[in-house]
């Protein structure tokens, strides 16, 4: 249970970070919170030859606001952004799915940005920013780029970050105070990883669903999905039980997930729905009574 | 062999240093180089919260920590806790309420549990419960602990 040797470096620039992981390509790996990476370590299931410690770069944290929406940057620390009064009135589907992750202690370490580019397809962070149509910064060999989140998650603990590539922020879109939200997930015991969940933004103009309205599911076993055929299913309808039923009802289609000791997939699958159901439920009571 | 190389933290108010390979958890290093055995490697993947101390204040695993990242904190560990020969409420409570049996997760728990009285003067049960989920204890079905919990936070009330 300890790791393979490797070398450590903790570089106080971007730049000096880009480079060494450029210059180590598929033999560094970069070091944010390490809620993921050192059990990955320590497991010995990844074996890179130099640790890249991005915690003494200097400009990667902190939250701001401004005309353009919310802006998190990697390195914040997953409690506090939970905790951050801008985090709770202006991404609040973001703070109630942080509660879930883990648990505190690791949300002291862990970071924002960190389980964005790790992409464990049941991590809550993606699922919540995928659902507020997060669009990240990138910063490489090559300069800057940004890219939508749903590009950016190409599958199991795969993401479109190039070798010397960092994610830098994580930009949500403006909130409006009218929209409900919700995130729910299910796991055997508190804290565990999920075996499904779903966030959910909710919006209603003049008694009926309107955009945006988005569903994610966290189930399938390559990455969270918008769950397109159940807010079909929603938009131009009146958010009411039935209406909430027939989309919970297609809340799978088109998802793979896995079956392990932990549930079946078809279980996962009954567990997509239902959470779909519960969260819509619960968004409808929150925002503005459309 | 990788890189080596020079921790220095303040540990229970003691300027403590090391030099260790990159790959020496900040669990090994408490243990190992500084003696302060308090810390325990339960799982060594961050589920059971048995390495578990105060690095700036704030409760964190050991086990999923570098040393090397460790350099310049300051980290309270079990053995810290206490005031000379005062016990700390939540040492208090865990003796008056038998909160412990083997040993084995307590230091983990009472730290992480005087973390969230710092921020929660009377804890709710179902507030001691959600604190202390990420700490697993084997021995005592958690009915103590609770109670040892509710019982510091009066203590902690009464100082």
């Amino acid at each position: 249970m300890k790791p393979v040797d490797f070398d450590y470096v903790a570089p106080q620039t971007l730049g000096e970070a880009v480079g060494l992981l450029a210059g180590g390509g598929d033999d560094a790996r970069a070091l944010a919170g390490g809620q993921s990476l050192v059990p990955l370590l320590n497991l010995r299931l990844v074996r890179p030859r130099l640790v890249v410690d991005l915690n003494r770069v200097a400009g990667l944290d902190g939250i701001r606001e401004d005309g353009a929406g919310l802006t998190l940057g990697a390195m914040t620390r997953q409690a506090d952004a939970e905790r951050s009064t801008l985090v709770r009135t202006r991404a609040p589907l973001l703070a109630e799915a942080l509660a879930l992750v883990g648990h505190l202690a690791i949300r002291f370490r862990g970071t924002i940005g960190g389980t964005v580019a790790h992409a464990d397809p049941v991590a809550e962070v993606p699922a919540a920013a995928l659902a507020l149509d997060a669009t990240l910064d990138v910063t490489g060999p090559r300069g800057r780029r940004t890219i939508a989140i749903d590009d950016f998650l190409r599958g199991p603990l795969m993401t479109d970050l190039a070798p010397g590539e960092l994610l830098t922020a994580v930009r949500l879109p403006p909130w409006s105070p009218a929209w409900g939200w919700a995130f729910v997930e299910f796991a055997r015991r508190h804290g565990d990883f999920a075996l499904a969940g779903v966030a959910v933004v909710l919006a209603v103009v003049d008694g009926r669903i309107a955009e945006p309205t988005r569903i994610v599911v966290i189930g399938d076993a390559a990455r969270c999905r918008r769950a397109r055929a159940a807010e079909r299913r929603l938009v131009g309808e009146r958010p009411e039980p039935k209406t909430f039923a027939a989309a919970a009802a297609v809340a799978d289609e088109g998802l793979d997930p896995p079956g392990d000791i932990h549930g079946s997939a078809a279980y996962r699958a009954h567990l997509v729905r239902t959470l779909t159901g519960r969260a819509l439920e619960i968004a409808a009571t929150r925002g503005a009574r459309g | 062999m990788g890189s080596r190389h020079a921790v220095s933290a303040t540990v229970n108010g003691v300027e403590r240093t090391a030099t260790v390979p990159a790959r020496t958890s900040l669990l090994d290093c408490l243990r190992q180089e500084w003696g302060l055995t308090g810390c325990h490697a339960g799982c060594e993947h961050g589920a059971c919260g048995a390495c578990t101390v105060l690095l700036d204040g704030r409760p964190v695993r050991t086990c999923l920590m570098l040393a090397a990242q460790a350099d310049g904190a300051r980290i309270t560990t079990i053995e810290g806790l206490a005031s000379g020969e005062t016990l700390h409420p939540v040492q208090q409570g865990f003796w008056e309420c038998h909160g412990l049996q083997c040993g084995f997760c307590t230091p983990g728990m009472v730290l992480t549990a005087s973390h969230l009285l710092e921020e929660t003067r009377d804890p709710s049960e179902t507030e001691i419960r959600e604190a202390l989920a990420g700490n697993l204890c084997m021995c005592t079905g958690y009915e103590n602990i609770v109670r040892a919990v509710r019982r510091a936070a009066e203590i902690a009330r009464a100082r």
